[in-house]
Order: structure tokens, then sequence, then C-alpha cells
């Protein structure tokens, strides 16, 4: 989906740390080249305020996010690729500054549980309704109750009769 | 005797914790054999420390009240001229009080489950409150040992150090105790669970019991989240209202699995199947609030919500997460397998249709559990720093929304047990078309550059067009002409109406999302007074600074006027302010709502020859995204007021009268 969701942190605002307030993106900064700008906003939107708590550096008022900010904008006006420029960014600062880690081993687990949760219980869900089709002769649409299940439905009415 | 009042609660406090103790052994002791008189302690006793814990929340509102800064927690969050309602909110603005809100809400969940929980087995309602009794033994020995409120100064200063700006709003005033209601609202289905397991009796009835506290503490928490999210909107002056936070994710995991609870003690109730995984979810969705109180409360995050910075702290909620979790976990690994599975189903059935939603669900609050928690993991474990934000976040837990939204329409209209999709599909026919024609719309709107926003804003109004066709159906105006038709609509379940109006919100919010997301302008300039600029159709004029003065801040106010068509339709003034006690500024946006859309102007510095720089939004439908949680809570509320739920479900609903079946 197209969705883009700014990327800050309700933490971060703590301006009890940075003493300063909302700047953010500054006019100055803003490149003549629209579309370069756009890039840069979207890159923005991807890198981590080192010394924020969860902010990216397109939400940050820290100096050092604006300092990043500018040489983003450097790096695209010197035609670097999207793809360079985070590389540039990531060689300089480690991989902290990537709010999407790149798939590496040591993020297998992160980037695969999602996926294995769904696959996973899709197989189990599918293996269970096998079983108990099988189970069940088969039949899965009109099981009538077993004696069980009629002692069971006989208790729980009793039990709400009061 | 004012001066005692402090003491008093601390005193309420610890007896409350003895009070606990006894809720902890002597119900469920009871429930076990059979002992009528010490199951009967269960009611009685819940009561004792609703009023107990209450009388401690008192007494500490009152020393706020009469700015007693003789206690440190008054001192350190308090200020003689802060505004009445803040002095009021500002109870639960910090680490100590916020704890005590949530043991108050855990005793009163319990206080009413012994009042109106009549129809319960005495048994269960029991050995269920002397479960809620361990939650509420752990957490008081937890403030009375590392957060105690009540404690101290001596000598006692003579003003307070404020409370954090940012927390002076209206929003602290609604936002924690709605949170909280949901968070800890879900004690309750845990220990309905465990009880549940210690007795080894479970059966469909226990969903039907269960289902209005988990549908209680569900649209508490829905309208909690929504809260939060509106109030950092307006607050934060980014204009974000989503940032996946580790603290919003602390509350959205649990939303999620108990969303999940809510559509599967459905099939536990009318197909008696599901019992497994339904106390699986039940025991998980708790453990979930009790792992954000645990993120959120011991610091681990350092964030505005962690007031914490002792490790002690830490470390103690530690320890409570691991023994409850821990222990039910087991409970159930023991327990579980002895339970008998019930009704049998079709793949594509209702019941199929809800395993689906909680496959979804389950998924996608596994990434949110692992996109919050593995930094933390993988620091402890491997030293290695890395950051998962929001473009994780949307790569991972975005695309497990596609299905379930697709799927959402289909679910009320197919029938328990065996379905017939294509029938279900020709029923639907009208609202696809709505969804293509709402599709194409955007797309004509969007042009290529955002093209994936009409496949999104088709999908959303598919869930809204849905719902409404799925309520439409139920009438059959088309067989009963429009008087019976409508006298049936009066007629359905409100069951019926709060699972239309739960997805048609659903479907709001998601429109919402999608149309704001897509189609939002920004501009970031800086404005010199009288100059003038275009945004979405609206002139904004800058009119310049003027200072102002509040009752414990002063702020720089700039005055915008906005015009349309060429007349004035209404004024913004964005500040930034000083808190003076605390020497803190923020910023102060100012929003102006037309229709369903907002106009956003939140500034920056203010330049020394009157210009500033500013930040300006144009947000179409973003109200839509609070709104559609009104109108999901507003389902709970409307399923909640059912007959068969409210009163403990004399007849099986099974035989309720339903086109669908």
């Amino acid at each position: 989906m197209g969705i883009r969701i700014p990327a800050l942190l309700l933490g971060a605002l703590l301006a009890v740390f940075t003493a300063s307030d909302l700047r953010a993106v500054e006019p100055d900064e803003v490149l003549d080249d629209p579309k370069l700008e756009e890039r840069a906003r979207e890159l923005s939107s991807e890198l981590r305020c080192m010394v924020c708590q969860n902010q990216s550096i397109d939400d940050s008022d820290a100096p050092l996010a604006k300092d990043l900010r500018i040489l983003v904008r450097e790096r695209l006006k010197a035609g670097d690729s999207d793809q360079q420029v985070l590389n540039y960014l990531v060689d300089r600062y480690g991989e902290f500054v990537l709010l999407k880690p790149r798939f590496a081993l040591h993020t297998l687990f992160l980037w695969g549980v999602p996926p294995l949760v769904l696959l996973g219980g899709g197989l189990a869900i599918f293996l269970a309704w096998k079983r108990r089709k099988r189970d069940s002769g088969g039949e899965a649409k009109q099981a009538p109750l077993s004696a069980d299940e009629e002692r069971e439905l006989k208790r729980i009415l009793d039990d709400s009769a009061p | 005797m004012m001066a005692m009042t402090v003491e008093f609660g601390h005193y309420a406090l610890v007896l409350a914790l003895v009070l606990s103790l006894v809720q902890s052994c002597l119900p469920i002791y009871g429930a076990l054999k059979g002992d009528r008189r010490l199951m009967a302690v269960a009611g009685p006793v819940s009561g004792m420390l609703f009023l107990l814990v209450g009388l401690s929340f008192a007494a500490l509102t009152s020393a706020y009240l009469s700015s007693d800064f003789s206690v440190q927690n008054v001192y350190e969050n308090s200020h003689s001229l802060k505004p009445l309602i803040y002095k009021i909110t500002g109870v639960w603005g910090n680490h100590e009080g916020s704890m005590l809100l949530w043991v108050l809400i855990l005793v009163f969940f319990a206080a009413l489950v012994s009042a109106f929980g009549r129809s319960i087995p005495d048994t269960l309602r029991a050995a269920s409150l002397g479960v809620q009794g361990w939650v509420s033994a752990a957490f008081l020995l937890f403030i009375l040992a590392t957060s105690n409120p009540f404690l101290r100064l001596q000598p006692a200063p003579a003003e307070g150090q404020d409370l954090n700006p940012i927390l002076q709003d209206i929003g602290l005033a609604i936002h924690p105790p709605l949170l909280y209601l949901g968070y800890v609202g879900f004690s309750i289905t845990f220990s309905f669970a465990v009880a549940a397991l210690i007795l080894g009796r479970i059966d469909a009835a226990w969903a039907r019991w269960v289902r209005p506290w988990a549908l209680l503490a569900w649209l508490f928490l829905t309208l909690g989240i929504a809260m939060g999210s509106y109030w950092a909107y307006y607050e934060l002056g980014w204009g974000g209202w989503w940032f996946w936070d580790p603290v919003e994710n602390a509350s959205f995991m649990p939303w999620l699995a108990g969303t999940a609870l809510l559509h599967s003690a459905l099939v536990m109730e009318k197909r008696n199947a599901l019992k497994v995984w339904t106390i699986l979810l039940a025991i998980l969705t708790f453990s979930l609030s009790l792992l954000g109180t645990f993120l959120v409360r011991s610091g681990v995050l350092t964030s505005v919500h962690a007031f914490a910075t002792d490790p002690a702290r830490g470390v103690f909620i530690l320890a409570i997460l691991c023994v409850f979790i821990g222990g039910s976990l087991t409970l159930y690994a023991w327990r579980a397998p002895m339970l008998k599975q019930g009704g049998l189903f079709a793949p594509v059935s209702r019941e199929g249709a809800l395993v689906l939603n909680n496959l979804l669900l389950t998924a996608a609050c596994a990434a949110v559990f692992v996109g919050t928690l593995y930094p933390l993991a993988l620091e402890a474990i491997a030293n290695e720093k890395i950051s998962v934000g929001p473009p994780f976040f949307n790569l991972t837990f975005g695309p497990l929304m596609i299905p379930l939204l697709i799927a959402v329409p289909f679910g009320p209209y197919l029938s328990w047990k065996r379905g017939d999709l294509l029938a279900v599909a020709q029923r639907l026919w009208a609202a696809f078309g709505i969804a293509i024609i709402a599709m194409l719309a955007a797309a004509w709107l969007s042009g290529a550059e955002r093209i994936l926003a009409a496949p999104a804003v088709g999908l959303a109004v598919w869930v809204i067009a849905g719902s409404i066709s799925e309520i439409l159906s139920r009438a059959r105006f088309r067989d009963v002409g429009i008087g019976t038709g409508i006298s049936r609509l009066a007629g359905l379940p409100r069951s019926a109406w709060g699972t239309a109006l739960g997805h048609m919100g659903l479907g709001i919010t998601a429109l919402g999302i999608v149309v704001t997301s897509a189609f939002e302008v920004e501009a970031i300039r800086s404005v010199q007074p009288e100059d003038r600029f275009e945004l979405s159709g609206y002139e904004v004029v800058f009119r310049g600074v003027a200072p102002r003065r509040g009752a414990n801040f002063t702020e720089d106010v700039a005055h915008f006027d906005i015009y349309s068509g060429g007349a004035k339709v209404t004024e913004l003034e964005p500040t930034k302010r000083l808190y003076t006690a605390r020497q803190m500024p923020t910023t102060e946006s100012a929003i102006a709502t037309f229709g369903f859309s907002q106009l956003y102007i939140s500034i920056g510095e203010v330049r020394e020859d009157g210009g500033v720089d500013l930040r300006a939004y144009h947000k179409p439908l973003i109200t839509l995204i609070w709104l559609g949680t009104l109108v999901m809570a507003a389902g709970g509320a409307v399923s909640l007021s059912d007959r068969r739920l409210r009163v403990g479900a004399p007849k099986r609903a099974r035989q309720q009268p339903s086109p669908a079946e």
C-alpha cells in the first residue's frame, strides 16, 4: 500500500533531552530540485537521528540530524543513488543509522518471524483441520453431536439456568 | 487532620496488600475444595480492596490539590500555579501515581466482576477473583517496595518542580485512564482463563461469560489508543499520528491480541470449538499488557512515558512478568491437552473466516512484537545496536492488513459450519461495485505518481460498503418491503449491529489512513508578516507574532488568517511556549477542521525580524482515522448491550433468527 507513515517517535519528542524545539526540516535546507528534494525526504525518513529517541532525521530538530539531512542532500546533488547514500551513511555511522535493518544473519530472526508465524500458523491450522476431518470419518459438514458433546451441552444449559 | 491524609493513604495501600493476599488464597482454595464459605470471601474482599485503593488514590489526589510539597511525588510533579485540572491529572502523570492508577483499575475490574458477575458459576467466579488477587498483590507490593507515591520530604520545599509540560494537556486527563481501563481490563480474561485451567473445566459457556469482559476492555483500549494517537498528533507538532514507537506498540500488541480474542471467543461460544486457542489468547493478551507495562515502566525504553530510572523497578516488574506469564503458560501446557475439541467446521465457514482473522492478527501482532523487542534483545545478547523503525513495520505489518481487509466483509455473511463463498460473493456485488468506483475515483485524483493509493482506497471503501451491505441484507428489503425491512433492522440482535459497526469503523479508519497518507500536502517555509502562500486551495496569510502569558508559561503566538475562495474562513494561532518552572519550550500546533479534513500549522524559531519558520499541512480526511475508532468502540458498546451478553445468555445464541444462517 502506498502508505508512508511519518517516522517519528513519541518518545523522541523529549525536548527534555534537546532543549531546543521543533524545527525538523528547515526552509534553508530544502533543495531547489523538487525531484531531488522528494528523494531526500524519503531517505531522511529511513535514517535514524542517532542522538534522539527513535526519531528519524526527517523529524528531528537535533543539530546532528540537521547535519545528516544536509549530508544526504549533498550526496544526492553529487549524483549518488539512494542506495549509495545509505551505504555511505552506514559506512560512517554503522547500521544503527538505518530504521529498516538490512536483511542479514543477525536480522534473520527479525525479518523471519512475521512470515514464519503466518506460514507456520497456516500450516498448523491446515494439519489440525485434516486430522480432525480424518478422525471424524471425513464428514465435516454434518457431524452429529457425540454422546460426550450431548452431555457437555446439557451441562452448559443447566449451568446457566439459575 | 489534613496533614495525616497522606499517611492514611499509605496505610490504606498497605492494608490493601494484606487483603489482596487474603483474596489470593481463600477463594481459590474454597473453589477447589467446594467450600462455599471460603468462596464467598471473594465478593466482599474485592469490594474492600477497591475501596482501600480508591481511598489511597484519593489521598494522593488531595495532596496534589493542596500542593503539599512535603510529599516527594507532589514536589517532583506539581507546582502551586499549575491549573486545577493538571493538578488532578498530574496524579497519574508520573511513574508512582500511574502505577497506583493501574492497580486502582485492576481492583475496580475485580469489584465489577463480583458485583455484576452473578450469572457466572460461584466456583469460576471465586477462582477468577483469586487469580485477580495474585495480580493485585504483586503490583501492590511493587508500588510499596519500589514506587511509593507517599514518601515525605523533610524539610518540605516551598515550591514544586512542575509537571512535564508536554503532559500538561487535556489528553493526560483522558488517554491514560482509558488506556489502562483497556490494558488492565484484560486482566479479567486472563484471570478467567487461569481459573478455568485450575478448575479444569472449560466449555462454551466460559466464552459466553468472558466475552463481555473482553469486549469492555477492548472498547476502552481502542479509545485509549486512538486518544493517544490524536494527542501525539496535535501536541508533537510534526503532524504524525502513529510513529511505531515502542510505547505505542506496547499498547497496540494487546489490542491486536484482544481483537483476535473477541473473534475466537465467538467461535468458542457458538460452536464450542477453538477452546485451546481461545484460552491461550486470553493468557497472551494480558501477558502483552504486562509486557507493555514492563517496557514502559522499567525504563528499558527511554521515552516520555518511562519515568522510571531506578533499575530496581525494572527488575521487579520483570520478575512479575516472568512469574505470571511463565506460570500461566506452564499451567496451560499442563492442562490444555486435556481439553476436548468441539464443533467441526469446513474451511469455508464463519468459523473458518474467524480462524483466518486470528491467523492474520496473530502474525501482525508477532511482527509488532519482534520489531519492538528484537533491538533490545540483540543489544543485550550480542551487544549490537540496530534500529527498527516505521519502514520495517510498514513492510511487515502493512501487507498482513491487505488480506485481512479483503476478508472482513465476507466473514459475517458466511454461515456457521459450512459456508458458500460464491453465494456470499454474489451478495456482496454492490459493495464490490462501490469499492471499484471509489478506486477509479482515487486513481483519477491521484494520477500516475501515487497510483498505489487507488487500490488502497478501494480496499477501505470495500470494508465500509461490505458492513453496510451486510446489515441491510439482514433486513431483506427486497423480499419484505421497506416498512417490514426497517422493523426487521430494528429487531436485529444488538450483536449484529455491533459487528457491522465494528467492521465499518475499521474501514473508516483505514480510509482515513490511506487518504491522508497519499494525498497530504506539506509546506515548509519561512514567512515574514503579511506573507501569503497557497496550500491545497486555501490561502494562508501570516499576520505576525505577539507574546502572550498563561498561568504557568509564556508564549509567542503566530497569527494566521486562512482564506478560501477569497473569503476568510478561519484563523489559526500556533504558538511556541516556554514553561517557566522547568524552562522547557514546547510547540503548540494549531488545527482547523474542514469537513473531515484538517489544516495543520506549527511554527519553529521566531526570528528577531518578526518572521517565523513553519510547517503547514493539508491532511485530507484525517479525522476519519479517529472517527473510525469511535465507530469501532460504539460497535463494542452496542454488542455489550446485547441482552444475551448482558444477562449471561439464558438461551443458546444459535437459536437466534438470522438470514445468514
